[in-house]
């Protein structure tokens, strides 16, 4: 069978309407998705809110092992952060390192004493520009408008380009399943918290400055338990209890030359006052 | 046309249809009763007035919308506002809103779940109430 190039140019442009107007018609038969705005909501309740959320570890505040590792726990304990032994599986959201690792590159060789065997206290930085939500292919880590890097762990599909993109390590994977058990049967969840998820194998977490805390009211657990040592707040607003001491004191960022612009801010001098 | 071993091959194809049917001709005649999602929850029970946030219709066929929908506002717009039923607030939440009325997730979840033969992985990080909470 041959056809001339009228009745070709026809059954194209037949074929390319029916086409058009049918996904058409079909998107537009198909049940809208429920608008939000149907459910019976209760007013607003107040969060805390903020411009760009930030924090400063005042690292004079820890007097020893003891009040650091509380810290520790109580973010752990209420986001069932799991505990493996083995270093290579590690996740933490909040965790501490020494001051040669904690800011490479400040380290000289004679040093205050005691500065390189302290412990410093780590976090996600929450950076202005985030490297890992630039690198994220299904944006699960994206920025808030106030500030905080967050996961949606639902997105998350484990490629670890954010962990790869992370200047500051604040990234774990999940190499094993977050509920279950080591060989003595002891769950990797040491306390669970029944009001927050886990993760599941496979997915990358890190610190949320507790913003399921933050929008009932809350500080963040750790600057909650932390006796004045972690110093919450907001960075673009001046008269807050942050800004007063970023004013006041000295204080180093971690890495400051790779231009993410850390919002985590460490006053490391001892406690005389300027 | 011949076909060659056509006794063989015709036998061969019916032997293979008769193995193939087999689930049907084990089912034919037997209605697999339709699940019955259960809502006798003391909590439930408790409510002077009985309503989910929409009604049961609309959360049979669009409960995981719904929930996608809450996921996306809380995680990525930090939007929690409540919602109220019966003069009680709630959380647009699985874990903290939905179970806490269905508390009986193998009742109410898996039975019309396990009928469809769909395995949503909510409860590979969502908390299940406490029944079966190992």
């Amino acid at each position: 069978m041959s056809i001339d190039r009228r009745v070709f140019l026809k059954i194209a442009g037949i074929t390319t309407a029916l086409g058009l107007g049918g996904s058409t018609l079909i998107n537009g038969l198909k049940k809208r998705g429920l608008e939000a705005s149907e459910l019976p909501f209760a007013a607003k309740q107040g969060g805390l809110t903020a411009k760009r959320w930030g924090m400063v570890v005042d690292m004079s505040r820890f007097r020893n092992e003891h009040d650091i590792q509380r810290v520790i726990d109580a973010c752990h304990n209420i986001h069932n952060v799991p505990f493996f032994k083995n270093p290579k599986h590690e996740v933490k959201w909040i965790w501490t390192d020494t001051f040669n690792h904690t800011f490479p590159g400040m380290e000289s060789e004679f040093m205050q004493e005691g500065l390189e065997e302290m412990p410093f206290l780590m976090l996600c930085n929450h950076c202005l520009h985030p490297a890992c939500v630039r690198v994220c292919p299904t944006q699960a880590t994206f920025k808030r408008k106030d500030g905080i890097v967050m996961m949606d762990m639902h997105r998350c599909i484990g490629c670890r380009f954010c962990m790869a993109a992370c200047p500051f390590g604040a990234r774990s994977f999940n190499w094993r399943d977050p509920r279950g058990k080591d060989e003595n049967g002891r769950p990797f969840i040491r306390k669970l918290n029944p009001e927050y998820p886990t993760r599941m194998k496979g997915v990358v977490e890190k610190c949320t400055f507790c913003t399921e805390r933050l929008a009932k009211g809350l500080q963040p657990a750790c600057a909650e338990e932390s006796n004045g040592g972690l110093v919450f707040g907001d960075l673009e607003d001046p008269g807050s209890e942050l800004r007063e001491i970023l004013r006041t004191r000295y204080t180093v960022r971690r890495k400051q030359e790779l231009g993410t612009q850390p919002s985590v801010y460490y006053v490391i001098g001892g406690n005389d006052n300027v | 046309m011949k076909l060659y071993d056509g006794g063989k091959i015709i036998i061969g194809i019916i032997i293979f249809l008769g193995l193939i049917t087999i689930p049907f001709y084990f089912n034919a005649g037997k209605a697999v009763a339709p699940p019955k999602p259960k809502l006798d929850t003391p909590v439930i029970q408790a409510l002077a007035v009985k309503e989910c946030v929409k009604p049961k219709e609309i959360m049979r066929a669009e409960h995981m919308r719904i929930l996608d929908d809450w996921r996306n506002s809380v995680v990525r717009e930090d939007d929690r506002q409540k919602i109220v039923l019966g003069g009680k607030e709630f959380a647009k939440s699985l874990q903290n809103g939905c179970l806490k009325c269905h508390s009986n997730k193998k009742d109410f979840c898996d039975k019309c779940h396990t009928y469809m033969a769909v395995n949503p992985y909510c409860w590979d990080c969502h908390f299940t109430p406490k029944e079966n909470r190992s």
